[in-house]
């Protein structure tokens, strides 16, 4: 599969903007635990950025995702704008869910994000309507849901698989394995070696993929949404990855460091995608680092539209609870 | 007029606005050849075809994760849920998600939702299938709550429900299914938020709902050459047309709500809620609520009996309220 270079470029543009922006986000939010004001849960997408830049690149606009409480990255992957994020978890009006969601709850439907998700595994039983509002509708369009190794263990699980398998609705399931929820290590709460293993219990097919190399997933994602689009229905993809941080700011982390060393020293998803683009000949080095530049501007200015932005006013609180509002 | 069953009033509704609208489709289990757990999808498959009329396996997490997914993508799902009892086991779809999504996106997503369900005992199936839990929904903003007494509201008030632009929990109960009252066999609507006085009375303001409508009227029947009883329906609960109800109060002075809903934390107690403070001056005697015990419902026939209230009960509640002030 050639992938052109331009969509190589944008690959890393994405990836170096999402850690940006979490790397940015944390400093706010430690600013502000500092100040005593809250800023929610923040859960860091550091580390993971090859699975939702892999998986999304390949999507066109009006294919749907559902992602997760650990959703920024695949907001950015998906083309929302950073400075409406980063005004939403500063519960700005000029947010994205105009400050009634938060960090976990960034919807954008005219680019397909049909949000993140307070309940773990929640977005799995969502994720069958838009594949079948598709299937229904006759259009070609794919749903893309994320997931957590702790979403897997989640009854809807079983459901949502045996269901879109059934009806050989049009959506990639992908888990984000990134060995943990919370504290739990996968192999205390997951019976098989790989989440993928279970799609042959579903009669749909299932592939572990490198989720540390952007193209790997980029590749298998690829191959699910042909299979999807032509009406062959689901399939499960299993990301192994790492997170970077602890599980959300205000949970510490006991993880063993050396395990997190090595991640990032063999397995970092930006890392490793930097030295291919060397070696192809694609970017050299100040290419990459004028780029990175580039994005941490854009993710500065974001803060700045951000703090800028007016709070919402009390007195429009129930707006946008009914249809009719 | 003709007399229509209950349940063909709701096959009318569904047959109707699938006719209209394209993007209606029915979801639930058994659907086809049974015509769901009441009948009242029977024929709508061999009619629309198995594309529209889903019939699903027992995944009620996933069919309606699935409708609410749907309804955010351009379908109007009808969801049936043979027992309300089962809402537990996707509760967190409905409550977490369909209720939420619209307000947490900022108003950016739609949910145009119907989830039908029956409620009520009276049929000897113990405690996991005669439960009335319109509370429950009540108690979560952004789900509107309907529950329609008689054949001409079942189809009046279905259609709207389908034409709502938001999720509405539509509870039909089980004992009115095959009773029989006359219906237009022409199209009409009955607007979501207006309360029918189904008999008017100077001496006491009578609420009740689904099938205590029927056993009220027949008390305030019992006690008419005495007391004049008004019988009021408030038909939905979300939202409540509670002037309605408060300027009967002002006439009458007194109140009481009649449910079949175990007592404690029901919507009778939201009811009095509103109209103490709203009518406080007005009233000539405490207002009540008679509802169903504070029991999980028991099986054998005259333990049932005595967990809902019947016409003697409510015929003694009313001659005391009326003679103690
Ligand atoms: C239904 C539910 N149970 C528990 C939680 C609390 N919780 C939030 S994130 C999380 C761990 C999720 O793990 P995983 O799915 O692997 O995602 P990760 O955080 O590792 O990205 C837990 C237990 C929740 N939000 N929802
Ligand atoms: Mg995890």
């Amino acid at each position: 599969m050639r992938i052109p270079e331009d969509t190589l470029r944008e690959m890393l543009r994405l990836m170096y903007t999402i850690r940006a922006f979490e790397c940015r986000a944390r400093q706010l939010f430690e600013e502000r635990r500092l100040r005593g004001s809250f800023m929610g849960a923040l859960h860091s997408y550091e580390g993971e950025e090859a699975v939702a830049v892999g998986a999304c690149i390949g999507l066109r606009p009006d294919d749907y995702i559902l992602s997760t409480h650990r959703g920024h990255g695949h907001c950015i992957a998906k083309g929302v704008d950073v400075k409406f994020m980063m005004a939403e978890l500063l519960g700005k009006e000029t947010g994205i869910s105009k400050g009634r969601g938060g960090s976990m709850h960034m919807f954008d439907p005219a680019l397909g994000l049909l949000g993140g998700n307070g309940i773990v595994g929640g977005g799995i039983p969502l994720a069958l309507g838009p594949a079948f509002s598709a299937q229904y509708r006759h259009t070609d369009q794919v749903t893309v849901c994320f997931f957590g190794d702790g979403a897997a263990c989640q009854g809807n699980f079983h459901e949502s698989l045996n269901l879109a398998s059934l009806w050989k609705l049009p959506v990639i399931y992908i888990c984000e394995n990134n060995q943990y929820a919370v504290t739990t290590p996968v192999n205390e709460s997951i019976a098989v070696a790989n989440v993928a293993d279970r799609a042959a219990g579903y009669g749909c097919p299932g592939e572990v993929v490198d989720g540390s190399d952007v193209l790997a997933v980029y590749r298998a994602v690829t191959e699910a949404v042909q299979r999807a689009r032509g009406g062959a229905g689901p399939m499960l993809l299993e990301c192994k990855t790492y997170r970077y941080q602890a599980h959300c700011m205000v949970i510490p982390d006991r993880r063993d460091p050396q395990e997190l060393a090595r991640w990032q020293k063999e397995h970092d998803p930006i890392r490793h995608f930097e030295r291919y683009l060397l070696d192809q000949q694609i970017m050299d080095e100040a290419q990459q680092s004028k780029l990175n530049e580039q994005v941490h501007k854009t993710v500065e200015a974001a803060v700045t539209f951000a703090e800028a932005s007016p709070l919402p006013h009390p007195s429009t609180v129930a707006e946008h609870l009914w249809a009719e509002d | 007029m003709r007399e229509v069953s209950y349940v063909k009033a709701l096959n009318e509704a569904l047959s109707e606005e699938m006719a209209r609208d394209e993007s209606v489709f029915l979801i639930g289990e058994d659907l086809v050849e049974l015509g769901g757990g009441s009948g009242a999808t029977k024929g709508l498959a061999e009619r629309f075809g198995t594309h529209r009329v889903r019939q699903t396996p027992l995944s009620e997490a996933a069919f309606v994760g699935l409708a609410v997914g749907a309804a955010m993508t351009g379908l109007r799902p009808v969801v049936e849920i043979m027992y309300v009892d089962f809402v537990t086991v996707c509760m967190d779809q409905i409550v977490n998600q369909a209720a939420k999504l619209r307000y947490m996106s900022g108003g950016q997503l739609t949910i145009p939702l119907v989830i039908r369900s029956q409620g009520g005992g009276g049929t000897s199936e113990a405690a996991q299938h005669s439960q009335s839990l319109e509370a429950w929904f009540a108690h979560t903003p952004g789900l509107k709550v309907v529950m329609p007494a008689t054949a001409a509201d079942a189809k009046g008030l279905l259609k709207s429900a389908i034409r709502d632009d938001n999720p509405v929990i539509f509870l039909e109960h089980k004992l009115l299914y095959a009773t029989k009252g006359p219906a237009p066999r022409e199209e009409y609507l009955i607007p979501l938020g207006q309360a029918d006085v189904k008999r008017p009375g100077q001496d006491i303001t009578l609420v009740a709902t689904s099938f205590m409508v029927h056993k009220s009227l027949a008390a305030a029947e019992a006690v008419a050459d005495k007391i004049s009883v008004e019988v009021i329906d408030p038909r939905t609960l979300i939202p409540l047309d509670i002037d309605c109800i408060n300027t009967s109060v002002q006439k009458t002075g007194r109140l009481l709500v009649v449910q079949e809903a175990c007592t404690h934390g029901g919507f009778g107690s939201e009811i009095v809620r509103r109209v103490t403070e709203q009518c406080f001056g007005a009233l000539k005697t405490a207002p009540r609520v008679l509802g169903g015990a504070n029991l999980p419902m028991p099986f054998s026939h005259p333990l049932e009996t005595a967990c809902i209230p019947q016409e003697e009960k409510i015929i003694d509640q009313i001659e005391r309220m009326v003679t103690d002030a």
